[in-house]
Formats: C-alpha cells, sequence, structure tokens
C-alpha cells in the first residue's frame, strides 16, 4: 500500500464552544513515526480521536484507508472496580484471540507472564506495556498512541520508546504518537507536527526543533532538546528540559 | 405441573433472574443504578397509561419504560449534575403514575401489586410474556457480549476497533426496558432495581472475570427467587421483597467472604 493510511483534511473540532482544532492537514503514511508535540489543551488528544473517528468534526474530514487496522493505546483507561478483569481477559477484547496469539503479543510489549493478573493490580507501566500488547493483538498497520508514558519514571518511558521503535521494525507498523517527552521521542520520530489548536509547523524532527513556531511555544530551552537527545545520558539537563515544558504549558 | 401457583411463580423468578443477571453487572460495572431506578419507576405510568388505554400492561410498561430509558441515555445537561437529574426524573416519574393512577374513573386497582410485585397471581400466558423477554434480553446480552463489555471499558477503545458505543448503549437501554416490563409483576416498581444490581454485586467478590461475574449473578438471582418463594410461602410474608431480602441476605455473606479472604 503506498497511499496514506489515513488522512485528515482542514479537519476543526468544537469541544464545549470554542474549537479544540482549527484547520488541521495532515497524513500518516504506512511505516512511519509521527509525533504529535503541543502544550497542554493544543487538541493533541482531540486529534488522535478525531482520526480514530470517537469525536464529531465540526469541518473537513478524515479519510482511512480501506480496512485500516488500528491499534489504539488510550491515555489512561479507568477500569470501575467492580469490573473483574484479567489481563488475558483484557486482551481478548473487543475480538477473542487464541491463548498463544496473547503470549506473543504480551512478550513483544514486554509483559510476558501478567496472563492470570488482575487489571486493577498491575503498576502504571505493566498498564501501560498491557494495553499495547492488546493495540498489537489488532495486528495493526497504524497503531495510534496517546501520551503512553504518562505515570513512568525517566527510564521507564524511554524503555517504553525503544519498545516501540523495535516493535516498528519487527511489523512495519505505522505509529502515530502523542507526546509531551520531546527530547525522548524525537529521535525515533520520521516526522514531528508541533500542534497548538493549529498545525503550527512540521517536519523532520530537527526541523521542527530549529522552527521559529516551535520555539515561540517551548522556549529557546527546548531548542537543545534535540541535541539533547543524541547524547542522551545528561539527566541534569533531562530535568531542565522537562521543568522548562512545564513552565510553558 | 404449571397447575401449581408456586411453580409458576418460580418459573417467573427465575425467568427475570436470569435476564436480570447479565443485564445488572453492565448496570453495575456502567455506573447505572440510578438508571434503572429511574426506568422502574416510570413503569406506574405505564401501569396507567395501560388501564387507560385498555392494552395491556405489558405493552403499557414497555412502552414508557422505553421513552424514560431513552429519555434518560440521552440526557446531558450542563447544569445539573447527572445523578440530580436522575433523581428529578425517577421520582417525578413515580409521582406522576401514582397520580395518574388514581385520576383514573372506575378502575379498582390494586397498586400495591405493581409497587411490590404480584408473582403469585402469574398465569400461563403471563409466564409465557415474562421467559419471551426474558429470552430476548439474554439473547441480546450474549449476542452483544464482546462489543458491550469493549464499549463499557472506553468508548475511544470501541471506536478504534469500529464499534460504535451509543449503539451498545442503546442496545443496553432496550434491554432495560424489555426488563423491567417484565419483572413489574414478579418484584414490583420498587423492586427491579434490586434484582438487577444486589446479585451482580453479590457475584463481584467470587469472579474473575466479567463472564464469572455474569455466571455468578445469575446463579445468586436464581437461588434468591428459589428460596425467597419458599419462605414466602412458609412464613407469609410478601413474595417480592422475599425475594430481595434472600438476595440481600446472599450478597451480605459473599461480601463477608471477600473480606475473610483478603485477610
Amino acid at each position: 500500500m503506498s497511499g496514506p493510511l489515513i488522512q485528515a483534511e482542514g479537519v476543526s473540532v468544537a469541544m464545549g464552544g470554542h474549537l479544540a482544532l482549527q484547520h488541521v492537514d495532515m497524513e500518516v503514511r504506512p511505516g512511519e513515526i509521527i509525533t504529535v508535540v503541543g502544550p497542554n489543551g493544543s487538541g493533541k488528544t482531540t486529534l488522535l480521536r478525531a482520526l480514530i473517528g470517537a469525536v464529531p468534526l465540526s469541518q473537513g474530514h478524515v479519510s482511512r484507508a480501506a480496512g485500516l487496522r488500528i491499534g489504539y493505546v488510550p491515555q489512561a483507561l479507568s477500569i470501575d472496580p467492580t469490573l473483574p478483569l484479567t489481563v488475558e481477559r483484557f486482551l481478548s477484547l473487543p475480538a477473542r484471540r487464541a491463548a498463544e496469539d496473547r503470549r506473543r503479543a504480551l512478550t513483544q510489549a514486554g509483559a510476558a507472564g501478567l496472563e492470570q493478573r488482575q487489571m486493577s493490580e498491575l503498576s502504571g507501566g505493566q498498564f501501560q506495556r498491557v494495553l499495547l500488547a492488546r493495540a498489537l493483538l489488532e495486528d495493526p498497520q497504524l497503531l495510534v498512541l496517546d501520551e503512553p508514558t504518562t505515570g513512568l519514571d525517566q527510564p521507564g518511558s524511554a524503555g517504553f520508546y525503544r519498545q516501540i521503535e523495535a516493535l516498528r521494525g519487527e511489523t512495519g507498523c505505522a505509529v502515530l504518537m502523542v507526546s509531551h517527552e520531546l527530547h525522548v521521542v524525537m529521535s525515533a520520530s520520521d516526522r514531528v507536527i508541533c500542534l497548538n489548536g493549529h498545525v503550527c509547523c512540521h517536519g523532520a524532527p530537527d526541523v521542527v526543533a530549529s522552527a521559529p513556531e516551535y520555539r515561540a511555544l517551548f522556549g529557546s530551552g527546548t531548542g537543545g532538546a534535540l541535541a539533547l537527545y543524541r547524547h542522551d545520558h545528561d539527566h541534569h539537563h533531562h530535568d531542565h528540559d522537562h521543568e522548562h515544558e512545564h513552565d510553558h504549558a | 405441573m404449571l397447575d401449581d401457583f408456586l411453580v409458576r411463580a418460580t418459573l417467573a423468578g427465575i425467568g427475570v433472574a436470569l435476564a436480570a443477571a447479565p443485564l445488572g453487572c453492565f448496570v453495575v460495572w456502567r455506573r447505572m443504578a440510578y438508571f434503572g431506578d429511574a426506568t422502574a419507576h416510570a413503569a406506574v405510568l405505564g401501569v396507567a397509561l395501560s388501564l387507560a388505554l385498555s392494552i395491556s400492561i405489558f405493552a403499557g410498561v414497555l412502552g414508557v419504560a422505553l421513552v424514560m430509558a431513552l429519555l434518560v441515555s440521552g440526557l446531558s445537561s450542563r447544569v445539573l449534575a447527572i445523578d440530580t437529574m436522575l433523581g428529578v426524573l425517577s421520582h417525578s416519574a413515580l409521582a406522576l403514575g401514582l397520580v395518574a393512577v388514581s385520576l383514573l374513573d372506575g378502575v379498582r386497582l390494586d397498586l400495591m401489586s405493581y409497587l411490590f410485585g404480584d408473582i403469585l397471581a402469574v398465569g400461563r400466558m403471563d409466564l409465557g410474556v415474562i421467559w419471551a423477554g426474558a429470552l430476548i434480553v439474554l439473547g441480546l446480552m450474549i449476542w452483544r457480549w464482546q462489543a458491550l463489555l469493549a464499549a463499557t471499558l472506553s468508548s475511544d477503545l470501541a471506536h478504534a476497533s469500529g464499534i460504535n458505543p451509543d449503539r451498545e448503549r442503546l442496545i443496553l437501554t432496550v434491554a432495560l426496558a424489555v426488563t423491567v416490563a417484565v419483572a413489574i409483576k414478579v418484584v414490583g416498581v420498587l423492586l427491579i432495581a434490586a434484582m438487577l444490581i444486589i446479585p451482580a454485586a453479590g457475584a463481584r467478590p467470587l469472579a474473575r472475570t466479567p463472564e464469572g461475574m455474569g455466571a455468578f449473578a445469575a446463579v445468586i438471582g436464581v437461588a434468591a427467587a428459589v428460596m425467597g418463594l419458599q419462605a414466602s410461602a412458609q412464613f407469609d410474608t410478601p413474595a417480592g421483597p422475599s425475594i430481595v431480602c434472600v438476595a440481600a441476605a446472599i450478597f451480605v455473606l459473599t461480601q463477608g467472604f471477600a473480606g475473610v479472604r483478603r485477610r
């Protein structure tokens, strides 16, 4: 397949009286990793939900490739405590899966051996990996992840992103990801879209990182983020960048 | 066998318990308890309308319950919280129903039998209607089980998998209305929600999976119906409330079991 998997043209979404998204154009092509960055309230999650068809569009339209299989990893999933759910049962939603497929997906997602555990007993990192495993069982052409590392510590999220990159290499699926951790994500991305209600700028990671629109949103401090990623062992700088993002969020 | 009123009553109770078990689980998981109450309370209005229009009670109750359920599920208020809105609708519908019944001329109506059920008066025809309704609800639940579960977990997850969560909610709404319509004769409008919620809640500590919870809820519901009716015959207590009392007792036992196991 050579055409885009999913394409948004002039998409606007109104939420509670204001426009959360305005005239967004974007597309995801097979096998590429796209990261969407932007301050809080910039419509990142809304964009993902619009692409999977979970929010009505007020303008524009989204076209998906025929029969597109999407694996979706939501930002947060709160499971009501009254709902008993083992990991293996969760993986069989909404389609029943064979035990062997479930085992393979858990292994791929780095959560091997959790089948019999209750979802409510998992740690944050395990929970995210189980969500990822469930998405993988859809045999996705496109993996959609909404801030998948929320609640994970630095090494935890770095590990998670490495896993995503490895998965793309293994399965060839495209990845569309929202993240606030620019410095960790960027090198793995083919393209970065900087969102603030509208698309501020987009392109290869280093192009975006040096774009004036991006710097205006995130400050020049994160201008060094990309360079930082290339030697990403400097923890002091990590922390600094984090604070900086939050200042502007 | 069906000539014995206690046998008919028991079969009616079992039918309602089987339909209420899986549906009740969704009511609990989706925190729709108040929603079930509102739909059930509206049933009194359905009784009044059926008598006024001389149509079957079942049809009248089903119609009103359906309208109420659709109204409530489509409801989103920016001013009042959803439980407040449900409280308003639920009790208004009940009050309106009670007033409407009193305005009916020339109809002698045993209101108590609709408020608390009249399971011992279940005839062959009633039994047929109850089981038909119960089988429809059970069939709906089994047919849509996977999609309903996915939509219950997260509407976004459902969307991404090509499931429309609004349609699944509509299916639950219809199932709820049918259950209310068939259960009114068995436990009465005031206790229908109890048959939905108590067995499901009692099943929670015993279950590791959603299916397990549905199955345990069915066992608890059926046990409550059978034992409640026996107790009612033995001690000459009202049948519907006796069934609910047994269900409540089982609930207490399973909660205690959970407490002991945790220790």
